[in-house]
């Protein structure tokens, strides 16, 4: 910048130097905003404009006779008493608090097993167990039921094979575990990545200064590895939550196969799929998304209520 | 204030490309929409969704016959998939087709949703006379005409001739001696039954309670009197219940690969369907040719002959269409066509539903090697003339289907009375239809 040989305290118009500076300044600070902009325009159209859309439809309802019809908040009371809604989260909760942690349990276990193990097959496990979540979920769907299938499944025919009495695996009471075992197969892997990350960023030099104490390798995982990656934990917890609470593709892929347990309400999110496009009920459906949008912010709310409780208890 | 510099920097290059390139696309996505055209010597393209195999070739004939204009033959789906699209597709605004094949029971939600354009003012009346009154009646609303009749799906009885014979069992003429002999078969060979309960299938359902004289739905208007739990249907309903829990028959899936295997290897010794079933099942059960034999449907009553219709589609136009004359005009053609219907019956075996197509020689006299050398479209046409053709079909069939599959299955699962689930079927449409603003008597 020139130097003035005006005083200071004198105001003056810009001079042609202090008008680029201001645009190269101008410039160098909305660059990164710029960077950040093509996320933010497809966020906005993708995201944010089809949620005020939703959010404004469930406060009309739209009759096959007499037209859309301003009914404020009607259509989330009639929500709340929905049973069908209600018998969906059950599902899901059901689902939830089993698959979970067999899944999270799972995933710690080959991630610390990679951690520790030895380092020939590492890669190979490491993409083996990765593998399902790369497979479209709508092609393991389709996978599962084939083998589901209960007259000429892969699985009932094993059992045929062994004389056994073949298992109806969609069955009421075995649908859900079916279920839970697709998912659990699929996003094992995934969960596993996010942990193994973790733990490999937990400095060796604690390690190495736990086994110069004597700590077995057990120990080592229990006490130190666990609670080091514990934030891991929470991450993987609380997107399992979410997922597992919107549960859709592998209950429409199984409804085929299994309409009479599988109906157009087993998950709230079916149901809200099946009151907009087979019961024309555009509004009622927006209204059934929210209001689970709602119980997963719920859930994950008290989820992290808990984690942040212990944590603080711990310290 | 200084003036900027006019001259381009090298710098600036990068962005004026990607402006360039961007008024492009945006020029080119304009330009791309159809431009709409009366007459019929300027080229048009209409767009023709339909889920009938192979309809390219009776499509062809059409555009051979008619050089100024080329039909998009898409296939969106089968039933309700493509409906789903439709749907969606007339909501939104954009994206209909311009003809579009639709089935009998969903073509009173389509009509009331005022997106189907009235091809009577497109001359759609002058083939009238053409084709069986029913279709035709279904088709229509008080004078306007919403769909061209394609084909109609009347019922039969077809069963492997080779099993019921080993077993010694005469074809069934009543749904009694039906009940019966699927026990009797059960018996002798556990790993196989007489037939499949469908739980996936409330059309195949609804179209039993046509049979037994069933009226669910009356339609007037926005009057919809419901009496989906009338005597007939909780007969029907009691009927098939106790031959489920009797253990005799199986409770399936149809239209999925584990039925298809079922067929082919002798696990299902009949299939109480539609004219359009023959055809089918040469698809997908090639190795079951010529041991099927057609009958009539069992009937409540000894001697009766009382039959109904599942399945059958129309073609109708969207008001999404920008060539509606164009499209009528092709809609009429492919189904009244001399050629075009009877291709659609010997190579889609589709049931034909013009009154000169049923009664041509060639169509009644065809043997089928299938069915071992029978007349099969002899016995269909005759089975069409027992239609009840007073039956009709709701406004929602989209959720009275959807609610019986969950209701039915409650059923099946053991927790209601098959009585109960039809008469909560009853409740859950009566209450949707008053949440509609229909009056509900």
């Amino acid at each position: 910048m020139q130097r003035s040989l005006t005083p200071s305290n004198v105001p003056r118009p810009p001079s042609r130097s202090a008008q680029k500076t201001t645009f190269l300044h101008l410039k160098r600070a909305s660059t990164p905003y710029l960077f950040i902009l093509p996320f933010y325009l497809l966020f906005i159209c993708f995201i944010i404009v089809p949620l005020f859309y939703a959010g404004s439809i469930s406060l009309y309802a739209d009759r096959l006779v007499g037209g859309t019809v301003f009914v404020g908040l009607q259509n989330y009371t009639q929500v709340l008493h929905d049973a069908n809604f209600w018998s969906g989260i059950q599902h899901m909760l059901l689902l939830g608090v089993i698959q979970i942690p067999v899944m999270l349990g799972l995933a710690l276990l080959f991630a610390l097993l990679m951690n520790t193990g030895t380092t020939a097959l590492r890669s190979l496990f490491r993409l083996g167990f990765f593998l399902p979540y790369a497979i479209p979920s709508v092609v393991a769907a389709l996978i599962w039921g084939y083998l589901y299938g209960p007259s000429f499944g892969l699985f009932t025919q094993i059992f045929h094979l062994l004389h056994l009495p073949a298992l109806n695996l969609l069955a009421p009471q075995w649908v859900l575990t079916s279920i839970g075992n697709i998912i659990t197969w699929q996003y094992t892997g995934y969960n596993m990545i996010i942990i193994y990350a973790a733990l490999q960023s937990i400095s060796p030099e604690l390690i190495e200064s736990a086994q110069v104490d004597g700590a077995t390798g057990l120990r080592i995982a229990l006490l130190i590895k666990i609670p080091l990656v514990m934030p891991a934990l929470l991450l993987t917890g609380i997107f399992s939550i979410i997922g597992t609470l919107q549960l859709f593709n592998e209950p429409q892929i199984l409804s085929t196969l299994a309409p009479t347990v599988i109906g157009d309400h087993y998950t709230p999110s079916l149901y809200a799929y099946n009151a907009a496009f087979s019961n024309q009920q555009f509004n009622y459906s927006a209204a059934i998304s929210f209001m689970l949008a709602l119980v997963a912010f719920i859930c994950s709310a008290i989820f992290m209520f808990i984690a942040s409780r212990r944590r603080n208890t711990n310290e | 204030m200084s003036i900027l510099p006019m001259t381009i920097k090298r710098h600036q290059y990068p962005r004026i490309i990607i402006a360039l390139l961007a008024m492009s696309l945006i020029i080119a996505a304009c330009g791309n929409s159809t431009t709409a055209t009366t007459s019929s010597n300027t080229p048009t393209t209409i767009t023709f969704w339909s889920w009938v195999p192979n309809v390219q070739a009776e499509v062809t004939l059409y555009e051979k016959a008619h050089p100024n204009v080329h039909v998009n033959v898409v296939n969106a789906g089968q039933g309700a998939a493509q409906y789903t699209k439709l749907t969606t597709a007339l909501k939104a605004g954009q994206g209909a087709p311009d003809v579009v094949q639709i089935e009998y029971p969903y073509l009173p939600q389509f009509i009331l949703s005022g997106k189907l354009a009235d091809l009577s003012q497109y001359g759609a009346n002058s083939v009238k006379d053409q084709f069986v009154p029913w279709t035709w009646s279904q088709a229509s609303q008080n004078g306007k005409v919403y769909a061209i009749p394609q084909d109609s799906g009347p019922m039969g009885f077809i069963y492997r001739n080779d099993l019921l014979a080993k077993y010694n069992l005469p074809i069934p003429q009543t749904w009694d001696q039906f009940a019966q002999e699927a026990k009797t078969f059960h018996q002798d060979d556990p790993s196989a039954s007489l037939t499949q309960f469908s739980a996936n299938d409330p059309n195949w359902f609804f179209s039993l309670l046509w049979q037994a004289g069933s009226q669910p739905f009356q339609v007037s208007g926005t009057t919809v009197t419901l009496h989906i739990d009338d005597a007939a249907a909780l007969k029907v309903a009691d009927y098939w219940g106790n031959l489920i829990n009797s253990k005799a028959i199986t409770v399936g899936t149809d239209f999925t690969n584990d039925w298809y295997t079922a067929l082919s290897n002798g696990t299902y010794a009949s299939w109480v369907t539609a004219a359009w079933g023959p055809g089918f099942l040469s698809g997908v059960a090639k190795n079951t040719s010529g041991k099927w034999r057609a009958a009539q449907m069992p009937q409540w009553t000894a001697g009766a002959s009382a039959s109904a219709n599942w399945g059958g589609s129309t073609d109708a136009v969207t008001t999404q269409s920008k060539n509606p004359q164009a499209a009528t005009d092709f809609a009429i053609w492919l189904n009244t066509n001399k050629e075009a219907t009877a291709a659609f019956v010997q190579q889609q075996s589709l049931f034909p539903t013009t009154t000169a197509t049923l009664s041509d020689p060639v169509i009644t006299n065809a043997t089928s090697t299938f069915f071992g050398g029978q007349q099969v479209n002899k016995l269909y046409g005759q089975t069409s003339a027992q239609i009840n053709t007073s039956f009709q079909w709701s406004p929602f069939t989209d959720y009275v289907y959807s609610q019986w599959i969950n209701d039915f299955g409650k059923a099946i699962n053991g927790s209601t009375s098959y009585e109960q689930a039809m008469h909560k079927l009853q409740t859950d449409v009566t209450s949707y239809a008053t949440s509609q603003g229909f009056t509900v008597k």
